[in-house]
């Protein structure tokens, strides 16, 4: 199938995640990194258009169009205007700089092809062959969890991830069915709102801060 | 229908707390409310012993006799958590630290949590189990931050990026479950239906599945609270207001375990019972460790409970492990005198908390001479938790080791026991610092009103009966584990 108009699309647009995630690294600006999640979302919609366009997929195609409104339109939205607001708008200070972490992430992409062998190999076809781009989406958004001491950069660290699996899904399966898809979908949205809430309070609470700051419980 | 009614039936509750403008009465509803669920998943306990499974709304929710188990076991701590709840907010409310729109969100809040943890028991497909779990995270943030003190929004803020990382990873276990499937041949819609995967168990691909189930475990695992993925669960137990302490602590996460018993069933069929063993024995061994370790040095009372909530979720993974009738019974057993026991126990510990103003251990001496009914229910309290006759988690611990034994797991049992010896006298020494000891004081001080009182005891002799007699629960009990056993 390798050639075929269809599986060049669709490399391209999955290509287009992954490239999203590695710039999210690459930024320390959270406000840009914001930018490229929400770009990222857009590509993750793509995909699932594509699919759907091609396997004549009815459910896959209203999957899409809910993707593409929910992490393309409305999360970036509700995001962008917490870091305008001023929730912790400035410049994160990782705990592993730039170049380091590009290093890392590309150290990710290897561990993602090889671990994810096997799971592309069941699915077969172009599309399991781009499995892995799905688990190393997922593995950078972990390590974005881990390095980044923003409340907000930790945000994207989790849309990432959640990114990174959705991808998984509809390359694997083309979806999980779509009333499911649709329930998930509200479930991240909601746990986004409530992360934002969340954000706010602290910086009420403590001022502007790294999440390294909070020290209150311990044993 | 009857399943609906359950499902709807707290939800009902929360909408007249939300139209009740913050009266102090309209909380009683949402306790009627509950307790309607209680004695509706009672009744459908029972038809389901004589019927078999229940189905509703078109398919979409499906009661058997383990979930029939489930809705009442939240039926009752929910029941419990309401009630004393009513407590809580009147305290906070005269003492100032809240105002009517939050008691309010609270009260909404609750029913919301207690709703979604009853769609994840009885939803038939495994997609919406997520999503119920899910949920459960979403609504719980704000109940965990409730204080809005600095502790309780640090711990909130762990709680959801925390857990949302792990449900996230039981997200892709439940994609790849849901890959095997559909090659297996099961029609897309209706392939994540649980009796969908137990029927076409036998042609899941192994290889996808293990690793599926292997994220399964980790992710579901991380609201269970069981290490290595434990670390958000003693700073959101030990700063949520005590009803929300007692439900998290006491149904949410056996909510989620009970996610993992449903696939661990489905993987046993596929596989046979040697991967799930692994890593349940794994993870359980881990989660003891870590929490006789720290109960060790453990200087507040509150997450004390909260440690003792993770062993315990050890306890039961080891006893899910050895996966034969008789160790599924004391784990479903275990489930519900160890959600009972630890409710109690964390609303106690509320009472004393305001009462004392501290929760660390050595600010509170004395307590059995000072405040006799509050030092009482603490100490039997923890009497049954630790495991002492005739309460009902003497029996099931009894039971899971001599299941363990029975299929070659008896190593791990005996490792269990040490460390559970290690944390009886951990737990021990801290209970006779805040409980005995002479009166410092003269004038006795306020007693615990009655209607406080009762059903923190009743929960305890509730405990006591079934630790003796198992009457009426062994055929539910019995029926329930045949269900995920092969």
């Amino acid at each position: 199938m390798s050639g075929s108009p269809f599986s060049s699309v669709l490399t391209l647009a999955v290509g287009a995640v992954l490239v999203c995630a590695v710039t999210a690294v690459w930024l320390s600006s959270v406000r840009s990194s914001v930018r490229v999640v929400a770009v990222q979302g857009v590509a993750l919609g793509l995909v699932a258009l594509i699919l759907g366009v091609h396997q004549r997929d009815a459910g896959l195609i209203a999957t899409a169009v809910v993707v593409l409104l929910i992490k393309g339109v409305v999360m970036p939205f509700l995001l962008t205007r917490a870091s305008a607001g001023g929730v912790l708008a400035r410049e994160s200070r990782p705990l592993v700089n730039v170049p380091a972490s590009l290093v890392a992430s590309a150290v990710l992409i290897v561990l993602a092809f090889v671990s994810a062998r096997g799971v592309a190999h069941f699915v077969g076809n172009t599309t399991g062959a781009l499995v892995p781009v799905g688990v190393a989406t997922l593995l950078i958004g972990f390590f974005v969890l881990v390095a980044r001491r923003r409340p907000l950069s930790q945000m994207v660290g989790l849309l990432l991830v959640d990114n990174g699996i959705a991808l998984v899904a509809f390359l694997c399966t083309a979806g999980v069915p779509f009333l499911i898809e649709l329930g998930v979908s509200l479930d991240i949205l909601l746990g986004v709102v409530v992360l934002m809430v969340l954000a706010q309070r602290l910086r009420i609470e403590f001022g502007d801060l790294d999440l390294d700051e909070l020290q209150e419980l311990h044993d | 229908m009857v399943l609906v009614l359950i499902l709807v039936l707290p939800l009902l509750g929360g909408a007249a707390i939300a139209m009740g403008h913050g009266r102090r009465s309209i909380g009683w509803v949402g306790v009627a409310s509950n307790g309607g669920a209680l004695a509706l998943g009672i009744w459908v306990a029972v038809r389901v012993i004589r019927d078999g499974a229940l189905t509703g709304a078109g398919g979409v929710v499906r009661a058997d006799a383990l979930s029939a188990f489930m809705v009442v076991v939240i039926g009752a701590i929910a029941l419990l958590a309401s009630w004393l709840g009513i407590r809580t907010v009147a305290l906070e409310l005269s003492e100032g630290r809240c105002t009517p729109q939050r008691a309010t969100t609270y009260g909404v809040l609750v029913q919301a949590f207690v709703a979604a943890m009853l769609l994840a028991i009885l939803a038939a497909n495994v997609g919406v189990l997520w999503i119920a779990v899910e949920a459960t995270t979403v609504v719980t943030t704000f109940l965990v931050g409730h204080r809005r003190t600095k502790g309780a929004l640090e711990a909130s803020w762990k709680y959801i990026v925390i857990c949302s990382v792990g449900i996230a990873l039981a997200f892709l276990g439940t994609v790849l479950v849901y890959l095997t499937a559909v090659h297996a041949g099961g029609h897309s819609a209706g392939a994540l239906d649980w009796t969908s995967l137990m029927a076409h168990a036998k042609h899941l691909d192994p290889s996808v599945l293990r690793l599926g189930f292997a994220l399964i475990v980790l992710g579901y695992g991380t609201k269970v609270g069981l290490a290595p993925m434990h670390s958000w669960l003693p700073d959101a137990h030990s700063q949520a207001p005590a009803p929300i302490s007692a439900l998290m602590s006491g149904v949410l996460l056996t909510v989620a375990f009970y996610a993992i018993l449903r696939f661990k069933a489905v993987t046993d069929l596929a596989l046979g019972p040697g991967f799930s063993r692994t890593l349940l024995v794994t993870v359980a061994l881990l989660s003891l460790a870590i929490a006789a370790s720290l109960l060790l040095t453990q200087r507040d009372y509150k997450r004390m409970l909260a440690y003792s909530s993770i062993e315990h979720m050890g306890l039961i993974a080891l006893g899910a492990a050895a996966g034969i009738p008789l160790a599924i019974a004391a784990v479903l057993l275990h489930i519900l005198g160890h959600g009972l026991t630890k409710s109690v126990l964390f609303l106690t510990s509320g009472e004393i908390m305001s009462a004392e103003g501290t929760s660390r251990i050595d600010g509170v001496r004395s307590l059995l001479a000072r405040r006799p009914a509050l030092g009482g229910l603490f100490g039997v309290g923890l009497v049954a938790l630790l495991g002492l006759p005739p309460f009902s988690l003497f029996a099931s611990e009894l039971l899971m080791a001599r299941a363990e034994f029975q299929v070659g797991l008896g190593w791990a049992a005996v490792v269990a026991v040490v460390a559970m010896v290690v944390i009886f006298v951990a737990v021990a020494g801290h209970a006779r610092h805040m409980l005995l000891g002479p009166s410092t004081t003269a004038q006795a001080e306020a007693p615990l009103p009655g209607w406080v009182a009762g059903p923190l005891i009743g929960a305890l002799v509730v405990c006591g009966v079934i630790g003796v007699f198992a009457w009426p629960l062994s055929g539910l009990l019995h029926a329930a584990a045949h269900v995920v056993t092969p």
